[in-house]
């Protein structure tokens, strides 16, 4: 139950939050181009990380943003929370 | 009464409030004060149970938490009882009654007890080895376990007591209030910051409040003289709040921390009555001080665990702190000091002690002089080999430890007793340490696992002795220092506090103590609670087990509801000795939330039956009740389903409902469906890239149904969707899908699609819907809304007009999910009730029919129309729907576009949609039935499913839809659905049963 510092309201129980998975996936804007196995790779593969991983949350129970976290799956920590469209503040 | 065993003047029981109670139907007393364990003890009464596999008779042999044995029953009531509940914890009230648990027919005399004559037959793994074959047996065995597993009793009825929630705040958490975590509390909320403290007890002051011995002072007087001098002084801190009767249960992440509050168990039942029984505490904390303590540890040897063996500390606290002797004449037996501070405690109460059985060669610390000189008989370097005594012990035998201590030399000798204090030194409580993902390292000077400082998560500390400090010097000099480095804090009011104390820290630790009997005759009991003893350990390592998590489950070491508090390092100890390993390597088990067992009623507070979950009603909900209809729940909505009426059935209410609608009008609530406002220069872009179909060009003013996709191309919602001007659609979604619908159109525009000006609003609950279909649906509506022209040219179907009824605007869709000629009335909530009857009575002279979700559902099937989540299951394309039509295959992108030519997704042996009639006009598909070709294949190959399944009253015949493998080319084809005691014969058929020309619409 950690604490998501969400970069429009500020501090709020994990409860408010829903889990988008795994961040800076861009939906091809092509897909019609792509083989089978290039559509698979955006559709399916996920890298899953045990340690610092790149998430995206949405304050579902809140201002139903969309942003971005840095998070270590590890111990929960996490290192940043930054904007949709905005850079990771910390390097990928 | 006389209570013999009862010592007169202490200040922590009231001698003037007898209590009576009652335990195994017998009456006794005791006083206001006690626990029911240090009330039975009083009685003279130590068998409390019976042991879990070898029904040995047990005793109390703790004051605490830890207790294995004392595990009771509490009232017999069906809907209070309480299970499982330890005699040490529950104070005791008026009209107590308790009941051992584990024994049958009673406790003194158990028909069980057979098991500890067929011991050698009931090795570690016993259950797994014998139980497991023939499985036929099973059912034999399972009556015999549940019969003898010795757990208690659930209650059969409802709980009837309230239960609280509370989320709590402060900028600090003390956890523990002994000495470490008064002094924490007191630095802490002096220094201006927000304290909360706590504590199972219903006392402040742990061990240290009753320690009244002359070797250990502060400031020249006693500790608990000290110590109570601070409690009376922090109860003035006007930012600290103390709970007492309150334990911490689980300590997660980002210090969330849950705590259980007892408001009422210690009151008797007159004075429960419209109190809330406990409370869940939510406690986000912005730093915790552990401060739990650290628990006693027995000693393992031959017959360890006869009624009167207790922890040397539990004795002491029972004659400081409840006045109660638990035996005339007792013996210790120890590895270290502690027992010496006991026998001391004893002394002065005129306890007769037989003797001291001390593990080491000698100690020569204050507190062993001390007890020297009351001319105490002490053997050093001995051991105990045997206890005796069925229901209580009445013998020991010691004999002289080898130099190596791993055999027994010289002669027996036999002391008579009636009482045993054991102590093999004490493990600090790093349980809340490790749930918060706190790392343990090992000091082997004194073999402890003890919090380690760099692999503690942060805003954290743990003092005092479950931070592995057992001196009262090194507890308050620790305590006061790490405290004020954690909390900034410059000077403390301890800073100069005078300490004396005596304790020699040697102690000599043999895990499993030898007896002058080879291991295999001996029982020495590791864990009390899952009766697994040292040689269960020991089989389990020869059979080849060497993870100690491995061997816990095996010998079921540790897996009690006490989650080995007493066992775990005893085992961990004998692991490591036998296998030559490293205990620091070995590790230690996983401690899990909760600490101590939390009530189910604890967990979900006040969130129960009509609060368990939120309710949603429409604004006509109070119509459909007074019309008697039945409800069915989607979702959190509340639908009214149908309305019977004359005592039908459900049967004949849906038949009647459905043959009405078809043959004149209908009427339907439809407010549940999810509505979505959309806006914005882009909103027909938008609608373009969501749906699979083309948007841009639906006129201002035309409806059209969307099926949306996931990225995956399995159909995810559908609707429909209406132009209401240049730049503002509403679409509709399925009751179920609205907030999912609308948190994927979000994500969509904020994170693909951030270019696009769109804006989606919920308007769910702002607008209601009716529905009214069937011939005669045009007479009704030209009633309710003379002003509007309903012919079909200018109001066609799927299009939509603004209107208004009564002065109140409201919106007209014609379009219709049952085949026949209908139209939606979309008003804004407040009024739909009102137009709702407005409806009813222009519809009078038609037989206007209110029809429930059962019928809506038959109708569309009639129709072939799917129904998302029912005939779909998130593996269906829209090609496997037979909806290829309303794919766009010239758009250039929608969302699961590209995975519709996937080569799974083209795969032609998709289970596919197809209608199903069965052979016998009236025989009923059941839903969820499967299809085969052929009856007596083995294994049978099952094709599909039957995914809706009615009788229709406008065919008069039985209809189905299915999905089936390569359904598409099966029309025609005849196959078996296998029932329990029939094969029912089935054709397959096109999706659409009723009006395939679709003429009624514009009937
Ligand atoms: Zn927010």
């Amino acid at each position: 139950m950690f604490i998501i510092n969400c970069p429009y309201c500020g501090e709020r129980d994990q409860t408010e939050f829903s889990s988008g998975g795994e961040a800076h996936i861009v939906r091809p804007k092509q897909p019609t181009e792509l083989s089978d196995d290039e559509w698979a790779e955006f559709l399916f593969m996920r890298k899953n990380i045990k340690g610092i991983q790149f998430e995206r949350w949405n304050h579902s129970h809140g201002c139903r943003k969309w942003f971005n976290v840095v998070r270590d799956t590890s111990n929960d920590k996490i290192h940043a929370v930054y904007k949709m469209g905005e850079k990771p503040p910390i390097n990928k | 009464m006389t209570q013999e065993l009862r010592i007169n003047n202490n200040k922590f029981i009231d001698q003037t409030t007898r209590l009576s109670f009652k335990f195994n139907g017998e009456k006794l007393y005791g006083y206001k004060g006690d626990t029911l364990a240090s009330a039975l003890l009083a009685n003279n009464i130590h068998l409390v149970g019976r042991s879990f596999k070898y029904h040995r008779p047990r005793g109390i042999m703790t004051c605490g938490s830890e207790e294995p044995n004392a595990i009771v029953q509490i009232g017999n009531d069906p809907s209070l009882t309480d299970p499982n509940v330890r005699a040490t914890e529950i104070e005791l009230y008026e009209g107590l009654e308790a009941f051992s648990q584990n024994c049958w027919p009673n406790v003194k005399f158990d028909i069980g007890g057979i098991n500890n004559l067929l011991s050698p037959l009931l090795p570690a793994g016993f259950y797994y080895k014998t139980f497991m074959w023939p499985a036929s047996f099973w059912e034999k065995y399972e009556f015999f376990i549940r019969h003898s597993a010795g757990l208690g009793k659930s209650p059969t009825k409802p709980d009837p007591d309230i239960y609280d929630h509370k989320h709590y705040h402060c900028d600090v958490l003390v956890v523990g209030g002994g000495i470490s975590g008064i002094m924490a509390a007191k630095l802490s909320a002096e220094n201006n910051k927000d304290t909360l403290l706590l504590d199972d007890k219903n006392t402040l002051g742990g061990t240290t409040i009753y320690q009244n011995n002359d070797c250990f002072k502060i400031d020249d007087n006693h500790t608990n003289y000290w110590l109570e001098k601070e409690i009376k002084n922090i109860k003035n801190i006007k930012n600290l709040t103390i709970k007492t009767r309150t334990s911490l249960a689980a300590y997660h992440g980002y210090n969330y921390l849950l705590a259980k509050e007892n408001i009422t168990d210690h009151l008797s039942p007159d004075e429960r009555k419209d109190k809330i029984r406990q409370r869940l505490w939510k406690i986000r904390a912005k730093k915790v001080i552990i401060a739990t303590g650290s628990i006693e540890r027995p000693l393992i040897f031959n017959n360890n665990d006869r009624p009167g063996i207790m922890l040397s500390s539990a004795i002491k606290k029972f004659i400081d702190f409840y006045g109660v002797k638990t035996g005339r004449e007792i013996s210790l037996f120890t590895n270290n000091d502690s027992v010496y501070e006991t026998a001391i405690s004893l002394k002065k109460s005129g306890v007769n002690i037989i003797s001291i059985i001390d593990i080491r060669d000698k100690s020569s610390s204050k507190i062993v002089e001390e007890v020297e000189k009351h001319n105490i008989k002490i053997y050093w370097n001995h051991t105990i080999v045997n206890t005796e005594g069925y229901r209580r012990i009445s013998f020991i035998e010691i004999m002289k430890l080898s130099d190596d201590g791993s055999g027994v030399i010289g002669k027996k000798i036999k002391l008579k007793t009636d009482c045993l204090g054991i102590s093999g030194g004490w493990t600090p409580m790093v349980h809340l340490f490790t749930q918060s993902g706190g790392k343990l390292k090992f000091r082997s000077d004194d073999n402890v696992f003890l919090p380690d400082k760099n692999k503690t998560p942060s805003d954290q500390i743990s003092i005092g002795s479950c931070n592995g400090d057992f001196d009262i010097k090194d507890i308050i000099l620790n305590s006061n220092k790490d405290v004020k480095t954690f909390l900034g804090i410059e000077n403390s009011s301890f800073d100069n506090l005078k300490v004396e104390s005596s304790k020699e820290k040697m102690k000599r630790n043999i895990w499993l103590l030898p007896s002058d009997k080879p291991i295999g005759k001996t029982k020495p009991f590791l864990d009390f609670q899952n009766d697994s003893t040292a040689k269960d350990v020991k089989l389990a390592l020869r059979e080849g087990f060497k993870s100690i998590e491995h061997v816990k489950r095996y010998t079921t070491t540790g897996m009690g509801t006490d989650q080995g508090k007493l066992s775990n390092m005893h085992a961990l100890g004998i692991i490591a000795e036998t296998t030559g390993t490293n205990m620091g390597e070995l590790g230690t088990t996983t401690f899990r939330p909760p600490y101590t067992p939390l009530t189910f009623g604890a967990i979900v507070g006040r969130n129960v039956g009509e609060f368990f979950d939120h309710t949603r009603k429409t604004a006509m909900h109070n119509w459909h009740v007074q019309n008697k209809a039945k409800f069915e729940n989607v979702g959190q909505w509340k639908r009214a389903w149908y309305y019977p009426k004359n005592g039908e059935t459900m049967f004949e209410a849906v038949q009647r409902e459905s043959k009405a609608a078809r043959e004149s009008v209908g009427i339907l609530d439809a407010s549940t469906l999810g509505k979505i406002d959309i806006q914005g220069t882009d909103a027909s872009e938008f609608l373009n890239r969501v749906y699979t179909n083309a948007w841009s060009k639906l006129a201002i003013g035309k409806c059209r149904y969307g099926l949306m996709l996931n990225e995956d191309g399995m159909v995810y919602d559908d609707g429909v969707t209406t132009r209401l001007g240049e730049n503002h659609y509403i679409m509709t979604t399925t009751t179920g899908g609205a907030a999912n619908v609308l948190t994927k159109l979000e994500d969509y525009l904020q994170t693909e699609w951030p270019e696009l000006d769109v804006y989606l609003t919920t308007v769910t609950d702002h607008f209601s819907t009716i529905s009214i279909c069937g011939p005669n649906s045009k007479k009704i509506l030209s009633k309710v809304i003379p002003d509007l022209d309903l012919s079909d040219e200018k109001f066609p179907h799927m299009s939509f007009k603004n209107s208004i009824i009564n002065r109140i605007k409201c919106r007209v869709m014609r379009i219709s999910f049952t085949g026949e000629h209908s139209y939606e009335i979309n008003i804004q909530s407040n009024y739909a009730k009102n137009v709702w009857e407005l409806c009813m009575d222009a519809g009078k002279n038609y037989n206007i029919t209110p029809y429930g979700t059962e019928t809506m559902h038959l109708l569309r099937a009639e129709k072939g129309f799917i129904i998302t989540g029912q005939d779909t299951d998130g593996t269906m394309t829209p090609s496997d729907l037979q909806m290829d039509w309303i794919i766009g295959k010239k758009k250039f992108d929608f969302i699961g576009k590209r995975s519709l030519y996937r080569s799974d997704t083209i795969r032609d042996d998709r289970k596919q949609l197809v209608g199903l009639l069965t052979d016998d006009p009236n025989e009923i598909l059941e839903e969820g039935a499967q299809i085969v070709e052929k009856l007596n294949q083995k294994p049978v190959e099952m094709l599909g499913h039957v995914t809706s399944s009615y009788f229709s009253p406008n065919l008069n015949k039985s209809i189905a839809l299915a999905v089936m493998k390569s359904g598409k080319k099966l029309k025609g084809k005849k196959f078996f659905v296998p029932m329990e005691n029939k094969n029912i014969n089935v054709t397959v058929t096109d999706t659409v049963f009723f009006d395939k020309e679709n003429k009624r619409l514009n009937a």
